[in-house]
């Protein structure tokens, strides 16, 4: 072998995120481990942080108390109302900005001066027009959906190929099926993509909504929880919002599995 | 059905593309456009097909189109536009589906034409796990689907290798022989117009303007790579490209 040569050193790689679901596991399971430790070694104060096997604890009595499903409940057919109708609406609405220019023209200011609202101060209006019960509720998270999947849907519209639209014309297509065949799945990554960040803020207003008034609901528990300063209970409300972010979270990522299995 | 050109003339932005273009599509015949780049071809086809309205002139459609067409013009595009989400059989079907046709006959369609693009085994395959070779085919297929009287083509092969392309010229003419169709050829190659024209049209650089129209006797299936007749009318056409292009050339660099 020539001793001037030397192997081409590999600098290509990276920027390819793949599915490695278990690091994630290690992560929590690596900070978990690190909290117990330290409140066990008395590193931790326990006023600083609570033990992680007593919020276990505490979340075991939880349920045997059937509490756990009374607060639950509420709070997930809030969410799912809620989101669904925020979210349903503002795809509909995001395809005809995207679709027609008029429409377009007219609210995309008006999208522009909504989205910066902190919705979770229009809560008080919220009660007035819809009623202090569930209705506000389920508006305040309709409303805080609408407004990202609105902006995350045109924008995909903006972004389908416009050859294949032509395409479709080529082939005499109706306007229907162009729009059903073509736009709308070629807007879907950008709509799912969307979806992930309005259903995050959901559960953000949801806990928000049920701290400003409501008996039942997680939000209500964590807020009990924090004005008695009772730290295991806060924390276990914490986790199953935790828990319930990473549902939904899997829940689309499941979803962009199958709607989206065509891309490379 | 034949395809009449009339004096058409298209701008864009006060910018003249086309000028005055008067061309003939016989029935049965594959005629070639040639021209330098940015001359207006792609412009002209899509004048043909009515994705877009001349200026001024018309395009007329001449007589019927056959029994069972879906579609008279049909297209086939330079980048496949394929649907990424459907399968190779659902992008055929696409072509089918706003048209009433029963289960069956959709069926016999979609066999049929991937029979006749040899692709027949990948019906249920994705666009994305197609060779740009394969990929054309099935846009053959969707296109030949409809039955189209009058296939536009803009430059169908040139995002392919230049085997790819030699092998889907064969396809083609095989396809012409086996029952010929009429076609408009939009190309900047030289080669495949001589293969495949039965009349070759060279437009100027822009505004586009009918240059010469070059017949081609020959049959297609007579034709092959190298013959010398071909090479012959070959260096006539790039004797009237030269000039053309060297121009446009030039005005590209002045603005
Ligand atoms: N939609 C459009 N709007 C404005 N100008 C356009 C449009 N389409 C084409 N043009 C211009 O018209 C001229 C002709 O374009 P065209 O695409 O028809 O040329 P072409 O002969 O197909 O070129 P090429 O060989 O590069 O494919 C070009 O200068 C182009 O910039
Ligand atoms: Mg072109």
């Amino acid at each position: 072998m020539d001793k001037n040569a030397r192997t081409v050193a590999f600098r290509g790689g990276g920027f390819a995120p793949r599915g490695r679901a278990w690091v994630g596991f290690v992560v929590f399971a690596v900070l978990l481990g690190a909290a117990e430790w330290g409140t066990r070694s008395g590193l931790i104060s326990p006023l600083t942080l609570p033990r992680p096997s007593d919020v276990v604890q505490t979340f075991s009595e939880l349920y045997a108390s059937g509490l756990l499903f009374a607060h639950l409940l509420p709070s997930l057919s809030r969410l799912v109302v809620g989101a669904a109708f925020g979210v349903s609406v503002g795809i509909s609405v995001g395809l005809m900005m995207g679709l027609f220019s008029l429409v377009r023209a007219g609210l995309v200011p008006l999208v522009a001066a909504i989205f910066p609202i902190p919705k979770i101060a229009l809560l008080p209006l919220f009660v007035i027009w819809f009623g202090i019960d569930e209705g506000s509720k389920y508006a305040l998270i309709a409303f805080g959906t609408f407004t990202p999947t609105v902006v995350a849907t045109y924008t995909a519209v903006d972004n389908v190929d416009r050859t294949l639209i032509r395409m479709g014309q080529s082939f005499g297509l109706s306007w229907l099926s162009i729009v059903r065949k073509i736009v709308l799945p070629g807007a879907m990554p950008g709509i799912l993509a969307g979806l992930r960040i309005s259903l995050a803020i959901a559960i953000i207003l949801l806990v928000a909504a049920e701290m400003l008034g409501a008996e039942y609901g997680i939000g209500a528990y964590i807020l009990e929880a924090g004005s008695l300063y009772d730290l295991e209970r806060l924390f276990a409300g914490v986790v199953i919002l935790s828990v319930l972010g990473v549902l939904v979270s899997s829940a689309i990522g499941a979803i962009e599995r199958r709607v989206l299995n065509w891309r490379t | 059905m034949e395809l009449r050109v009339d004096r058409v003339s298209h701008s864009y932005d006060g910018r003249k593309v086309l000028n005055e273009v008067t061309l003939d599509v016989p029935e049965g015949q594959i005629v070639c456009i040639v021209g330098p780049s940015g001359c207006g071809k792609s412009t002209l086809l899509r004048l043909m097909g009515g994705l877009e309205e001349p200026a001024s002139g018309q395009v007329q459609q001449v007589g019927e189109a056959p029994a069972g067409c879906l579609n008279p013009l049909t297209y086939i595009f330079q980048d496949f536009a394929l649907l990424p989400w459907r399968t190779v059989a659902g992008n055929v079907a696409l072509a089918l589906e706003d048209h009433a046709l029963g289960r069956m006959e959709m069926r016999a369609r979609i066999d049929g034409v991937l029979a006749r693009t040899r692709l027949q085994e990948f019906g249920k395959a994705l666009p994305r796990q197609l060779s740009g070779g394969m990929k054309q085919r099935v846009a053959i297929a969707r296109a030949l689907a409809v039955d189209p009287a009058v296939l536009l083509m803009d430059e169908p092969l040139s995002a392919l290798d230049s085997q790819t392309r030699e092998l889907l010229m064969d396809d083609l003419i095989t396809l012409w022989t086996k029952t010929p169709f009429t076609a408009v050829y939009v190309t900047h190659n030289l080669a495949e117009a001589v293969r495949l024209g039965h009349r070759v049209v060279v437009l100027s650089r822009r505004p586009g303007e009918v240059r010469e129209i070059v017949t081609l006797d020959q049959p297609l299936g007579q034709r092959s790579y190298g013959d010398t007749d071909l090479e012959r009318t070959q260096k006539h056409l790039w004797g009237l490209m030269r000039d053309e292009a060297m121009a446009a050339d030039a005005e590209l660099v002045s603005g």
